[in-house]
């Protein structure tokens, strides 16, 4: 199931342990939106320099994206040489940038402040999910640390109000008021997060496995009974057996399409009807597909006469069916290695060929022609353009 | 007489293609994981294996990989899975050819000879999936050699989609049963070298890439 989710939706976002500089974010980011990693890289430096957001961005990544798991790790696989380059051009480029900004950081300490409350006041509503959210002991240490970070930077603040307009204290006191929130907040919020995901993600597995139960329960299950009680009859058993390998076969492989709709979902289903109603097995290939109207309507109706034809009279099995959509134009062949017959041969008053199929077709200005010779099999081949 | 390698996790289905091929082949070892295959195929080295998509170990394509240019068998994949993945990575992945497990005793048996050969051999399915992938687009091909399909190869995989086997279809278009086998071989390179966006695609869905 994981295989058929990557393939619809791409790779998932992951940071990348194989060739990393610090935690693998910036190259999981880039193979996630397949483009090369230094213009992601240059990304994240260029909006750190104006203004920090791309140091606030990398950390958020980092935090709340999950490591790879599935590519083998190498441990040491960091250039650090790259690593002190690009370390050395953010650090270069702020310090001409944020030097002129220091000013405005005094609005930091109440913005510092209401985050850090807000982070607390939600820690304690889920006192209960801490349990199983990380060892008890580390919680406590990280807790208390993280506390007195945050009543020191607070009193610090409060002392230094006296001297007002002294921006560099009121600077550091926030730095420090935000380490500490951070470092109670953090490993709480990430786990929650991660695990309200896995819950999810568990939830939609177990959801699966229901559905095929239910879907096994149903068909297969029911299948498999009525096969025992008709195992005197092999018409009856094939019959069932094919109808049951069908439906399976459309369940797992066939992308779900409505045969009311399109005329390759149409024309698999009436091969199914005429299979099962005949018991002769109709091998079916359909390329390309198109929205069903009139006239492939009525081309569906021919191709299903003649279907039944090749299944009742033909006397060899399987019944081939090759229909193929190519712009506007729609062919169905069927085609089975029966004993065939004479064209020319058959009543006038006989429906079946020359008005279920070729008239059909005429009246909706499509073709169809028959090729037949006693012991050659038949192939009816039917032509239409969508109206 | 071709020297044969079984490789299918279901004893009873080996058994029935035992019984199916009697003594037009010899089965010379049977496998019912990647590894044992890995190991049979090594110490026989067949003519033909007859690979089974889906196997205990990573599937036949890791069967593929493991071989990969270590032995001169040719593989044809057998398999109940109607996917496009499975076929076209099983193709992809080095397979000379692909049927289903609902093929004929007799039916099987020519396959085998063909691929044994060194021919490519079609069911109606993939040569479907081919024309699938293969299907006009406006975008001009990065590489027209491989990733287009000429008009007499497309007319070629119609007749087989349609049912229509190797002599009735070189009746059908003048031509002898050998050029048809050129023009499938043919298509089965294309098939495994292309970088048509549909293959990858489906190569993808199952991490062949």
């Amino acid at each position: 199931m994981e295989e058929t989710s990557d393939a619809v939706t791409g790779r998932r976002l992951r940071r990348r342990a194989n060739g990393r500089l610090l935690a693998g974010a910036a190259r999981g980011l880039a193979e996630h939106l397949g483009v090369d990693v230094a213009i992601v890289r240059v990304a994240f430096v260029l909006l750190t320099v104006g203004g920090g957001l791309g140091l606030a961005a990398y950390g958020a990544f980092w935090l709340l994206v999950p490591r790879d798991t599935d590519a083998p790790t190498r441990i040491g696989g960091r250039d650090w040489g790259q690593l002190l380059a690009y370390g050395a051009v953010t650090v270069g480029l702020s310090s001409l940038t944020w030097g002129a900004n220091a000013a405005q950081a005094a609005v930091w300490p109440f913005l510092a402040g209401g985050i850090g409350a807000a982070i607390l006041w939600q820690q304690a509503d889920r006192e209960q999910r801490q349990r199983w959210m990380m060892p008890l002991r580390r919680m406590w240490l990280r807790s208390v640390i993280g506390l007195l970070l945050v009543i020191g930077g607070i009193a610090g603040f409060v002392a230094r109000q006296v001297d007002a307009g002294e921006a560099r204290y009121v600077v550091i006191a926030t730095l420090i008021i935000l380490t500490g929130v951070t470092v109670i907040a953090t490993p709480w919020v990430v786990r929650l997060w991660q695990d309200l995901d896995t819950e999810r993600q568990e939830r939609v597995r177990s959801e699966e496995r229901a559905e095929l139960a239910a879907h096994i329960h149903d068909s297969v299950l029911h299948t498999l009974t009525l096969i025992q009680r008709n195992a005197s009859d092999p018409r009856e058993v094939q019959r069932l057996a094919r109808s049951q390998e069908r439906t399976l076969r459309s369940w797992l492989y066939q992308p779900r399409a409505d045969p009311d709709r399109t005329f390759a979902a149409a024309i698999r289903e009436t091969a199914g009807e005429v299979e099962d109603l005949h018991g002769v097995p109709i091998e079916i290939v359909v390329v390309g597909d198109t929205a069903l109207d009139d006239r492939l309507g009525a081309a569906l109706q021919a191709a299903r006469e003649a279907m039944v034809n090749a299944a009742k009279y033909s006397g060899a099995a399987p019944v081939s069916v090759y229909a193929e959509v190519e712009g506007d134009a729609v062919s169905v062949f069927v085609r089975d290695r029966g004993k065939g017959f004479d064209l020319d041969a058959i009543p006038g008053d006989r429906m079946g060929v020359r008005g279920s199929i070729i008239g059909r077709m005429e009246r909706n200005g499509g073709t169809a022609s028959v090729r037949t010779a006693p012991g050659e099999g038949t192939e009816v081949r039917l032509e239409i353009r969508k109206s | 007489m071709n020297r044969v390698v079984l490789v299918d996790d279901h004893q009873m289905f080996r058994t029935g293609v035992r019984a199916e091929l009697g003594s037009d082949v010899e089965i010379v070892g049977e496998a019912g994981d990647v590894d044992e295959a890995v190991a049979v195929i090594k110490a026989e080295t067949p003519d033909v294996v007859l690979l089974d998509v889906h196997l205990p170990g990573g599937g036949g394509i890791e069967v593929l990989r493991r071989l990969h240019g270590t032995v001169p068998s040719r593989f044809l994949a057998l398999s109940v899975s109607d996917a496009a993945e499975d076929v076209i990575g099983v193709v992809r992945g080095g397979a000379r050819g692909y049927v289903t497990k609902t093929i004929s005793g007799p039916e099987l048996t020519d396959a085998i000879a063909r691929v044994a050969d060194g021919d490519a051999v079609f069911s109606p399915r993939l040569a479907g999936f081919v024309l699938d992938a293969f299907a006009a687009t406006d975008a001009p091909p990065a590489d027209p050699e491989l990733d287009q399909i000429t008009q007499r190869e497309r007319e070629v995989l119609r007749l087989i989609a349609r049912g229509y086997a190797y002599k009735e279809i070189a009746r059908e278009l003048f031509i002898s049963v050998k050029t048809v086998e050129t023009h499938v071989s043919s298509v089965l390179r294309k098939l495994q070298l292309s970088n048509r966006h549909e293959l990858s695609r489906w190569a993808a869905a199952r991490r062949l890439v």
